[in-house]
């Protein structure tokens, strides 16, 4: 298989590869796994590739003062194995899923950004991003803008992202005393998750406030499990087991959008595991959290 | 639809071409410069036959543009030698050069070979490369994170299990270098060059 013919440019700053960008038919080529494959299937077919490769503003990982809490800076190209490589504190359920992408080879050259724009609705990367309460920054021709993690992504590989815009970085408060997890259950074939949950959560008083739980490849973009939030919410973290469980339990009520149905999951063993895995990353999340508050459980 | 001169280093050789920026890297190593270990597969990044080294990195060569490769240092299976990156094989007993042609081979890849580590051999390249990168970071893996470890490299004769041998007996044979301060210098294993 050989991709359609196109012209290719290596812009080495971030306005220069604006302008390319906003030609008519150029695309964005961060680590390749989601366009090559693509173009090799002719599913795109662009005049020019723009090769974000030499953009080095764009990559790192750095703590930056927030509004109320500091927060953790990724830059877009920065590849999954760097952030690994990294290892942030703060950020449990963001490695989880960085380590969970694709393989070795794949987390060599793909990018933490790239992952959330290609906007693949099995893509794990996405759902930490949602439960850390992720905020993406975009720049375009007419200037920055910032997009939740919520906002980002509109449907199957659609962001609100325009063709002439770029994410630049991503940022995830760190609150002091939060703690997350994610947890999916990889199909066996295409080694994509068949569900995927992050949650993150905070201790306070012996109880647990402030749950997030995001969950993808259930629905076309990632989802927050707004019933499980409601059911943990206060529960007591001295003897969480039953209460985790029966909160996993009511997984996918208040998902408004249909659940994915394909040849490879059917829309009911995606309802149907969900609450596995969501107790999964819902009971380590609060083991992390414990861990760190010290609170004899 | 633009052409581009593109120079690397392939197992320590500069090469140059004037590839198609559609042209994938895996295609310029093959057709244009004769490195044939690394084998298109999947092509669509699955399954790791393809695997090589760019400036250190492990990477699936079908998923490059050739053109992005440019400037970089690439090795392919044949240009590794030795142990992998911080490990020693000081206590492996290497055969003697002509007595069954594994004597040229590094510790990983006499592995392979004790252990029938493959049948075919189309995945090969790309399982020692993953094996040598996965050895380096963790010197001593469980049978599991093997697993974990090779799951970007398909193997569709084995079943994996003497795979998974393979890469077991090749970390009995290493051991991290010690560093004294002195840096990871050459410590791995040398062979008679005669």
């Amino acid at each position: 298989m050989f991709p359609p013919q196109f012209d290719y440019e290596r812009p080495d700053r971030l306005d220069a590869a604006l302008d390319a960008l906003a030609a008519e038919d150029a695309v964005a080529l961060a680590g390749g796994h989601d366009l090559i494959p693509m173009l090799k299937a002719r599913e795109a077919d662009p005049g020019t590739v723009v090769d974000l490769g030499g953009l080095d503003e764009l990559r790192g990982v750095e703590r930056v003062a927030g509004d109320s809490v500091e927060q953790l800076s990724i830059g877009a190209l920065t590849t999954d194995a760097d952030l690994l490589a990294a290892d942030p504190a703060g950020v449990d359920a963001l490695l989880d899923a960085t380590r969970a992408v694709g393989d070795a080879q794949i987390r060599n050259r793909g990018t933490v950004g790239g992952n959330l724009a290609a906007a693949h609705p099995a893509s794990d990367i996405p759902a930490a991003t949602l439960a850390a309460d992720g905020t993406l920054h975009l720049v375009g021709p007419d200037g920055d803008r910032e997009v939740s993690a919520e906002e980002f992504a509109t449907g199957d590989h659609e962001t609100v992202c325009g063709d002439d815009e770029l994410l630049t970085r991503i940022s995830v408060p760190l609150d002091p005393d939060a703690a997350g997890a994610y947890a999916r259950k990889t199909h066996p074939s295409t080694g994509y998750a068949a569900v995927g949950v992050a949650a993150r959560l905070r201790v306070v008083d012996g109880g647990v406030a402030d749950p997030r739980v995001a969950a993808v490849s259930l629905c076309d973009v990632p989802v927050r499990l707004s019933a499980v939030e409601d059911a943990l919410r206060g529960v007591d973290v001295g003897a969480p087991v039953d209460a985790v469980a029966s909160a996993a339990e009511c997984a996918d009520e208040g998902v408004d959008a249909p659940v994915r149905e394909d040849h490879i999951v059917s829309a009911d063993q995606r309802r149907a595991i969900l609450p596995k895995y969501v107790e999964e990353a819902v009971s380590e999340a609060l083991a992390r959290a414990v861990g760190r508050e010290g609170v004899v459980a | 639809m633009s052409e581009h001169e593109v120079t690397v280093t392939v197992d320590g050789a500069t090469e140059t071409a004037s590839v198609e920026a559609r042209r994938l890297l895996v295609h310029a190593l093959r057709e244009e410069w004769g490195y044939t270990q690394p084998n298109v597969g999947c092509e669509s990044g699955k399954c790791g036959a393809c695997t090589v080294e760019m400036d250190g990195d492990v990477v699936k060569s079908c998923c490059v543009l050739a053109v992005q490769a440019d400037g970089s240092e690439i090795n392919t299976v044949a240009g590794v030698d030795g142990a992998p990156e911080g490990l020693t094989a000081a206590g492996d007993r290497v055969p003697e050069p002509g007595s069954d042609g594994d004597a040229e081979f590094g510790p990983v890849q006499r592995s392979f070979h004790e252990e029938h580590g493959l049948q075919c051999g189309y995945c090969t390249p790309g399982m020692v490369l993953r094996a040598r990168d996965l050895l380096a970071d963790n010197p001593d893996p469980t049978r599991a994170e093997i697993r974990e470890g090779l799951k970007g490299n398909v193997c569709r004769c084995t079943g994996y299990e003497n795979v998974v041998d393979a890469v077991e007996a090749a970390a009995a044979k290493l051991e991290p270098i010690e560093t004294d301060g002195g840096g990871v210098g050459d410590g791995t294993a040398t062979r008679g060059d005669d």
